[in-house]
């Protein structure tokens, strides 16, 4: 009758055994880290200038806007969602911080950090209200968020050709580009420093939080996360207001980089974000995926773009590349998938 | 916290049965619950005493789910009341459930298949430690539960629930419903999906629920499951909760009569100890 003691059969899970199995994960990204450097090397043999400072600040500034997107998206897909509109609103979000800059204080001078903040701002708010609206229409609405997101593509790509006729704005202070061209020790870019910071402070949020927990537990099983008592809309409307937020920060580094608000600035990234996630090891059904995954995926892809350049592929074979990439993965992904539901 | 209850002092199986004096754990007094037109409960008594594990039957339809999910806060009754521990209650959620100590398995479990035992046992109750998850104190008390229960068969907490027997799933529901001091476990069709060896290493959890002084009901279309396990059986024929009373007081025959027509030998249920004259 007395209750069982604890403790006697805890010994069937040996903890060291429990330590590997609990990163799996962490093997997957092993193995396309390899794959990446793979690619490293094979491009470095094929051209002199692929292991240059000069083709590094290129490739990291392309890595950095694609990165920032992927991280967001990580996310969503994770929850067994997508989000398609991350380009755009990239785009409408630096056009509407540049036009902020230009239309608000017109005679800013060059350092004026308040008409900076503000446009900085500006473009913050519109990635937020973005991911705001993405997450409510998912979660409330219940419409799928291949639909959501797809509207909200059209409605931010508008939005950002409404700005300014189409235009790009670059009537912006020019402490604005000596920001986004800034650089420690020459190697460093310091958008590159900033996307470092905001990635590792996610990889932690989806690893290692409740929040993260959650984002995971819904794309596998909402049900499962409804009947434990989670409030599974919140959670969701946070995962797409994330996602809108780094497309925000991206906008504000691409402006910076480039000296102009556009908003076509971030129409390309969709697909890279997306393949990048996918890339590395996020599951496009849900409940699998980390963010060091992404971040090799996202290596993986500004690789391609770059390096097939240096070894003289005409540049629009890029995104060719990449798309092909995308449905390999997708394809060793659903593979993977009835593999680890056959019991 | 892991250590399921202890037994109270006499309760045991087959003893005073419905703790004759005893408040029984959990208290249904004329539940009713309609969706639309449809009525689904009448006026339904019902006692989970505990340290007992009562059985529950009733042909499809009869409301059995319905009535597991007004008691596990998913449902709210239209009418009546639910006493917990003498007192009356109200379960407005899942969690006010969990509060009081009553957990719920699901037929369909609702496990999340890519996330390993100890995700999947502390969905929604994860430990924190400087506000990360605290993945070491969770897998232990996680080890600690299935050990407790003699849950042994799995190879690794760590692996994902999609890589489980059907066995080992409903085991681990079961333990992730018993974890957190419970003190009713409600199991919908348990053994519905499982073998014949599965079904043994259920049906002997639940009667390690039972020796741990939990209020079990389990609900089953498996008449053998229940004569097995059930200490209490009580009938439910369209909405009307028809018989309750000792396992002792039924046989196959008149469980089987009483979910289908709602009479035995064309007479309503009364108790062996009513019948006798009560004492
Ligand atoms: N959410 C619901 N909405 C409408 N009707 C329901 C709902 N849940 C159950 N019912 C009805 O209530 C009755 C009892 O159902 P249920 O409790 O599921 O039966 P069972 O005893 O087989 O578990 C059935 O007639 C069913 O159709
Ligand atoms: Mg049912």
């Amino acid at each position: 009758m007395a209750g069982v003691k604890a403790g006697a059969e805890i010994a069937a899970v040996p903890r060291h055994r429990a330590l590997w199995l609990r990163s799996q994960a962490a093997v997957r990204d092993l193995w396309i880290g390899g794959v990446l450097l793979v690619l490293i090397v094979a491009f470095s043999i094929d051209s002199p200038y692929f292991l240059t400072r000069a083709n590094w600040l290129n490739t990291s500034s392309t890595a950095t806007e694609v990165l920032l997107l992927a991280v967001g998206e990580t996310f969503v897909i994770c929850s067994a969602g997508i989000d398609l509109s991350v380009g755009a609103v990239l785009g409408v979000s630096g056009t509407a911080g540049a036009w902020v800059m230009a239309h608000g204080f017109p005679n800013a001078a060059g350092a004026a950090i308040g008409p900076i903040a503000v446009g900085f701002l500006a473009a913050l708010a519109v990635g937020t209200a973005f991911g705001l609206l993405n997450g409510f229409l998912v979660a409330w609405a219940g419409i799928p968020p291949f639909v959501v997101t797809l509207g909200t593509l059209g409605i931010a790509t508008g939005f950002g050709y409404l700005l300014n006729n189409g235009q790009e704005i670059s009537a912006i202070p020019p402490s604005v580009v000596t920001f986004g061209n800034a650089n420690l020790g020459g190697w460093v870019p310091v958008p590159v420093l900033i996307t470092a910071v905001i990635t590792i402070w996610c990889g932690l949020l989806l690893a290692k939080t409740r929040f993260g927990a959650y984002t995971l537990s819904i794309g596998d099983s909402r049900e499962a996360v409804v009947r434990a008592g989670i409030n599974d809309r919140r959670y969701l409307l946070e995962i797409y207001t994330l996602s809108g937020l780094l497309a925000g920060v991206a906008s504000i580094l691409v402006m910076a980089r480039l000296g102009a608000g556009s908003p076509t600035s971030g129409a390309d990234d969709n697909l890279n974000a997306i393949a990048a996630v996918v890339i590395g090891g996020a599951s496009l059904f849900g409940g699998r995926g980390t963010v060091i995954g992404s971040v090799i995926g996202t290596g993986i892809i500004a690789v391609l773009l770059t390096g097939l350049v240096l070894v003289n592929v005409p540049p629009f074979w890029q995104e060719v590349a990449v798309g092909a990439v995308l449905i390999a993965a997708v394809y060793i992904d659903q593979f993977r998938n009835r593999k680890a539901t056959r019991r | 916290m892991t250590e399921v209850n202890e037994a109270p002092e006499g309760a045991s199986r087959g003893g005073d049965v419905a703790g004759a004096g005893a408040e029984p754990l959990l208290k249904l007094r004329g539940i009713d619950k309609h969706f639309g037109p449809v009525q689904a409960l009448y006026g339904v008594n019902l006692d989970l005493p505990a340290g007992q594990v009562t059985g529950l039957c009733g042909d499809n339809g009869a409301g059995k789910s319905v009535l597991t999910r007004c008691i596990a806060g998913a449902h709210q009754p239209d009418h009546g009341q639910i006493y917990f521990e003498g007192k009356p209650v109200h379960v407005r959620s899942t969690r006010d459930a969990s509060a009081l100590g009553i957990e719920t398995v699901y037929q369909d479990l609702a496990l999340a298949d890519n996330l390993d035992i100890v995700q999947n046992m502390f969905l929604g109750r994860e430990q924190l430690r400087y506000g990360l998850l605290d993945e070491d104190s969770m897998e232990l008390k996680a080890a600690e539960t299935l050990s407790t229960l003699r849950v042994t068969t799995v190879r690794s907490i760590r692996q994902p629930v999609a890589s489980l027997s059907g066995g080992q799933r409903q085991s681990v529901a079961v333990a992730k419903a018993v974890m957190w001091n419970s003190k009713l476990v409600l199991l919908d069709e348990p053994t519905a999906a499982l073998g014949v060896v599965q079904t043994r290493s259920v049906l002997d959890l639940i009667n390690r629920l039972r020796d741990h002084g939990l209020a079990v009901m389990v609900i089953s279309h498996n008449l053998n499951d229940v004569f097995e396990v059930a200490d209490r059986i009580a009938v439910l024929y369209l909405g009307r909760m028809v018989a309750e009373g000792p396992a002792a007081d039924f046989d196959r025959q008149s469980v089987v009569e009483y979910m289908t027509t709602g009479t035995a030998n064309g007479r309503p249920y009364e108790s062996a100890a009513a019948a006798n004259g009560k004492g």
